[in-house]
Formats: structure tokens, sequence, C-alpha cells
């Protein structure tokens, strides 16, 4: 699987990405300034966490206006699978390629904990290596995580099938609506989430939950 | 031109900052306070004095930029 990380002022998880990456495809991913105008021809993009921009205006705000994102859209029109963690997520709402928006966290504080995820659609290239229900665990550290979308959105994503991961046994750590960890897109090839698998895939992270994620990827790739 | 675009959070729409002033506001002694919601303002200067075009501009930059319609309302005001 050939994969490419976009790197924005303020991103600071992109280098756990690319270890996560290098590791489980077996071939380092390359790395792309959001001021380029193309990306490389991969078979997924990632949009790793950090604070882009300082979280100016509003948390990815001002990244989901950079150059590189007008090829990001066309690439994601064309099928290209496309992860957006934590403030990727927050870049993929603010870019209109996720539905919702994520909020100030409901308790205000930033929140940097374990929580536990359970994959309610492993129907989708992001999550087919999980079984359905299946519950891990994953690292969280964000300030605006708090997933919010008006009723008819929130009715229509799940009826879709779009929310892919959920906050399970009370540890939803932001007010989430309805627990939303992570969702994707219509067509199934966009996905973004609060938590950080790239953060729980080898033996020194404690637990290797994380690699079904990117395991589930590479089999789509493959 | 001067122009004063004012961002606010949707009816509906949860603010737990806004929740936190008013909590901050009634520990202050300030017990008629029924409601407080946190908004953004945002002063821009415009060259050019056309205002039509200067409210459409500005129209352009609230739908791109300043606020997230998914969550935000804007409203416009030029001097």
């Amino acid at each position: 699987m050939k994969t490419a990380v976009i790197v924005f002022p303020g991103s600071n998880r992109d280098h756990d990405m690319f270890h996560a990456l290098e590791l489980i495809t077996g071939s380092r991913p390359q790395s792309v300034w959001h001021a380029e105008s193309t990306l490389p021809d991969v078979d997924l993009v990632v949009v790793p966490g950090g604070f882009s921009y300082g979280d100016y205006l509003r948390s990815g705000a001002i990244a989901a206006r950079s150059p590189i994102l007008k090829d990001l859209v066309a690439k994601a029109d064309n099928g290209v699978s496309v992860l957006g963690v934590c403030n990727g997520f927050q870049i993929l709402t603010e870019a209109g390629l996720l539905p919702g928006a994520l909020m100030r966290n409901a308790g205000l504080t930033f929140v940097c904990k374990e929580v536990l995820m359970e994959t309610v659609n492993n129907a989708t290239r992001f999550s087919s290596k999980f079984t359905r229900g299946q519950v891990w665990r994953c690292p969280v550290a964000h300030h605006d995580g708090n997933y919010f979308a008006d009723d008819e959105t929130l009715d229509r994503i799940e009826d879709n099938g779009q929310v892919v991961f959920r906050y399970a046994d009370g540890t939803n750590p932001n007010g989430s609506l309805n627990d939303i960890a992570g969702i994707t897109n219509e067509k199934g090839n966009v996905l973004g989430m609060m938590p950080h698998p790239e953060n729980l895939v080898e033996a020194l992270h404690g637990g290797l939950d994380g690699r079904l994620l990117f395991e589930s990827l590479a089999t789509q790739a493959a | 031109m001067k122009a004063r675009v004012i961002v606010t959070l949707k009816n509906g729409v949860l603010d737990p900052q806004g929740k936190a002033i008013e909590g901050a506001l009634g520990g202050l002694g300030f017990g008629d306070v029924d409601s407080v919601r946190q908004g953004k303002v945002f002063d821009v200067e415009l060259a050019g004095a056309d205002m039509s075009t200067a409210k459409e501009k500005l129209e352009q930059m609230c739908e791109k930029l300043l606020a997230n319609t998914v969550i935000e309302n804007y409203a416009i005001e030029i001097d």
C-alpha cells in the first residue's frame, strides 16, 4: 500500500503516523507539505493530528483552505482512501469532506487518556479486520472532539452506516452526539476519527489494538 | 470601508463555553443572567467604497472561512 501524509504548520502527530504506516505497510509514506498543489499517486492519504495554525479561528478551519486541499478533494472524489485523525478529522469536516463539526469538549478540558472504542460497522475499508461490535483500546488527546451534526444529518449518517466507531462503556470523553468517535463519508472512502490508532501499534505503546485499522486498509489496497 | 462580521452559534447547538461563562456570572452575583452564548467578532477593513460589492464579498468570506455554517450563523454590519 502506497501512502502519503499531509503536513501543515502545527501538525505534531505526523511522525507518529509515518512510523505506524511504515511499520504496517513496510514502506515509508511520502510527506506532502500543505502548500503543494498535487498529491502523489497513492492508495491512502492521511491528514494527521496536531494543532494546525494553532487552532486559530476554529480547529482545522485554516488548514482546510490550504492549497493541497483542492487535490485532496479531487482524489477523494475519485475514490482514494483518506484518513483524518484528530486535527485531521477536524480539517476534513471543515473542508466539507465529512458531515458535521467538532466542537469544544463538553467538559471544556483537554482530554488525554485511553478510551474504549466499539467498531459498529466493520463493512468499511477502514474496519474490515475488526469484528462487528469489537471493543478495543485507543488513546485520545484533544480539546475539540465533541461531534455535532443537526438531527437530519445525524439520522442520515446513522441510517447509512457511516458511523464506524463509537466510544464504548461510558468512555465518551467529550460529549459527542451518539458517542460518535469516527465516521465516513457517504461513499465510505473518507474516514475521520478523534482517537489515535497510530499510537497503539507496537508492544512499546502498550498494545496493538490500533493496527487493525491500518491492516484493514492494507488488505483493501492489496 | 470598515465592516464588522458577527458570528454566533445556531440555536440548538450546545455551547459549553457560554454555559461556563453563565455559571461564572452567576457566581459573581449576577443572578438574573438567564443564558449566555459565546460568539466571535471580526473587524474587516476593505478597499473600495461600493457598498453592495463589499457586502457580497463579506458574505463570500463568511461562507468560505469566517463562519462554519454547519454550526454558526453570521451577520454583517457595514459603516
